[in-house]
């Protein structure tokens, strides 16, 4: 069984992320010294799982020279949270737009240098050249994008999926659905089910949007780690509200599920390529962000792991399973309605952690 | 008893290690929590510690003690429910031919051969619905069903069994998380007390069947008090790292299981908030040392009670 997904974690996987990570800590600190002098052929890739092309890191070294040491994280708060306290030796990272807000805020990561990437205003949509959560694109580059969404067992449900209503505010399905163990994301969506949105900064909103989580809790059968997809494939629930891509990853292995962006909209996020401070090799950094946004290694990427590209040209050279696919690609109409999580500062941060264990607790 | 006194160049080469090795990775990461717990943050990865009691007064909060309570309240139950599952255990091993007893023991050691993680996993399919409990609990039924169209009584199976089988749900709920709290901590409850009841004088037990107490009366009034260092230690190993454990819970609970260990993992991940996760960890700490106080309390109460 192939793993095409980014973020269909377990925790076995996320256990080997540990030891891969202690593997690069101990890489950068015996590297870390050299950071001005010319750079060793040597770039140290802090990435999610399964989230690049087959042969990505051997086609760079062929063309480079420079051989890439990949290490794994399961989630952007462990991201986070390695590099919070000092960059422990890596060279480029892959964090979420609201993620590259908060780090960007705590200069945790570094400008970059837009000449030495020509690969993005040559091959990247005009869409993502100038984000909100990254004005003119000083700090990241755009990698992937994708949304959330509910995956769901065709055969064991009544009437096509249309509404977070089915998942939030409804006990149609009782005990067959899983949510998913993230309180930002889950309160978020659950406010643009309640019509205030993905972002809202009064807390009163968060916690009224916590009291709606909390009465349909019963209804719910599991809170997943981030393994809906798998709950899903076995049966275990029938509803499941999970990343595009996780889903996808099952949909390939079973028939019978489907997927599906309710009409009140849901979030899209984009994963992003960043230079953390104090990087031992922020040029060959730059040269592998480069080689990331031409078109072939792109379209290699994008039909190995199945998330949207935001490069068109490497659109251009794959085909329509790929470029015409609902569930990578949603129709404009639904894109129009999602939202992207914006990073609201730690006070509101807190009010929203402490909305979901009020949640857990109740 | 004082020889390392006449000697003690042999007393720092052999303790030097073992001391530093304890305060490099002890006590000073426990003394940075310990302090980050009376700290406040100020930016989004700077926290000053300033000496204030906040974080502990928020811990104080309903929804935190709520949550303290359901774990005591789990960790309690659990090892009730080691106790009573392993004081047999330790009593077949203990009487068992002296052959077989390694070999029990190495069957009780077995589990730890094999990483928690794994075995949680494993777990997971055994009870999940398309698992091996209700595989078994199919065909038991399809057993029984057949039974009742034998004897020509079909309809009557159908109206005591129901139509068609449907799986037990046994995952994602308080009672997975018992289970499985049970099955990985059983091993630290049979030990101790297979260790106490081996000690155990036999010539006590035929004195106490000799003079007319029943295998019961012999359990209850004999066998229990004497082994009851083992049973307190017993208790007190298995309590502490159930009401802390976090894995178990995560993945086996369901939406009403969480424990205040995963309410402290969030605290140092998603909510990145250290001095608040510190000052619950250094809660949690207490507890434990509440329960280690009650162990020496207890112990106190018994050799009184010998003397008297």
């Amino acid at each position: 069984m192939k793993s095409r997904s980014a973020r269909s974690l377990t925790r076995r996987q996320a256990l080997k992320t540990g030891i891969a990570g202690l593997g690069a800590v101990a890489a950068g600190i015996s590297f870390g010294r050299s950071a001005h002098a010319a750079e060793d052929p040597e770039l140290n890739f802090y990435n999610w799982d399964t989230y690049i092309g087959e042969t990505t890191l051997d086609d760079f070294k062929g063309v480079s020279g420079i051989e890439v040491n990949m290490s794994l994280f399961a989630d952007n708060d462990e991201l986070f949270a390695k590099l919070k306290e000092g960059n422990p030796g890596f060279d480029l990272i892959v964090p979420t737009n609201d993620f590259v807000e908060r780090m960007a805020q705590a200069e945790m990561i570094v400008p970059l240098d837009h000449s030495k990437i020509p690969n993005f205003e040559k091959n990247i949509s005009s869409l993502f050249k100038d984000p909100a959560f990254d004005p003119g694109r000083k700090f990241s580059m755009p990698y992937m994008w994708g949304t959330m969404g509910i995956g769901y067992r065709k055969s064991r449900v009544k009437e096509p999926i249309t509404s977070w209503k089915t998942m939030f505010d409804s006990d149609e399905y009782s005990g067959r659905i899983s949510w998913l163990s993230e309180s930002r994301t889950m309160l978020g969506i659950a406010g643009m089910y309640m019509g205030h949105g993905m972002n809202a900064v009064d807390p009163v909103l968060v916690n009224s949007a916590a009291d709606m989580l909390i009465a349909q809790k019963p209804h719910v059968r599991v809170i997943a780690e981030d393994n809906g997809q798998d709950l899903l494939l076995s049966g275990e629930v029938d509803l499941a509200i999970e990343w595009n891509g996780d889903i996808l990853q099952v949909m390939e292995e079973d028939d019978d599920i489907g997927y599906v962006i309710p009409q009140e909209g849901s979030l899209v996020w984009e994963d992003t390529l960043c230079i953390p401070k104090d990087a031992p090799h922020p040029l060959n950094a730059h040269a592998f962000i480069n080689y990331i946004l031409e078109p072939e290694a792109g379209a290699k990427i994008a039909e190995f792991i199945f998330y949207a590209s935001p490069n068109t040209a490497a659109r251009a050279l794959l085909g329509d399973d790929y470029n015409k696919n609902p569930a990578i690609f949603p129709p404009d109409e639904i894109i129009a309605k999602c939202e992207p999580s914006i990073y609201l500062g730690e006070d509101l941060q807190r009010a929203y952690e402490e909305a979901w264990t009020r949640m857990q607790a109740a | 008893m004082e020889s390392w006194r006449s000697t003690p160049r042999v007393f720092w080469a052999v303790f030097s290690a073992p001391s530093f090795w304890l305060v490099a990775f002890f006590l000073i990461p426990l003394s940075l929590i310990w302090a980050y717990s009376f700290g406040e943050k100020t930016g989004i990865i700077d926290i000053a510690v300033t000496g204030t009691l906040d974080n502990y007064i928020r811990a104080f909060e309903p929804v935190y003690l709520q949550i303290f309570t359901k774990s005591l309240w789990i960790a309690t139950l659990s090892t009730l429910i080691c106790l009573a599952v392993g004081l047999p255990v330790a009593l077949t091993i203990v009487y068992a031919p002296p052959k077989a007893k390694p070999w029990l023991l190495l069957l009780v050691i077995l589990p730890f051969w094999t990483n928690l993680l794994i075995r949680t996993y494993a777990l997971i399919a055994v009870l999940r619905t398309r698992g091996y409990v209700n595989f078994g609990l199919e065909w038991l039924y399809d057993q029984a069903s057949w039974l009742f169209q034998i004897v020509g009584l079909g309809g009557l199976g159908a109206a005591i069994l129901g139509e068609r089988f449907e799986p037990v749900e046994i995952l994602y709920n308080n009672g997975a998380v018992l289970i499985g709290l049970v099955y990985v901590h059983l091993p630290f409850m049979v030990l101790p007390l297979y260790a106490a009841l081996e000690r155990l004088d036999r010539s006590y037990l035929e004195a106490s069947l000799d003079l007319g107490a029943g295998q019961f009366q012999t359990f209850w009034r004999v066998i229990v008090p004497l082994a009851m260092p083992g049973i307190v230690s017993g208790l007190i190993i298995t309590f502490i790292p159930t009401l802390g454990s976090f894995l178990t819970p995560d993945l086996l609970g369901g939406p009403d299981s969480t424990m205040i260990a995963n309410i402290i993992e969030r605290q140092f991940k998603s909510a990145n908030d250290w001095p608040f996760g510190s000052a619950l960890s250094f809660m949690l700490m207490y507890l434990t040392f509440g329960a280690l106080a009650l162990r020496a309390f207890l112990g106190r109460g018994r050799s009184s009670g010998l003397e008297a």
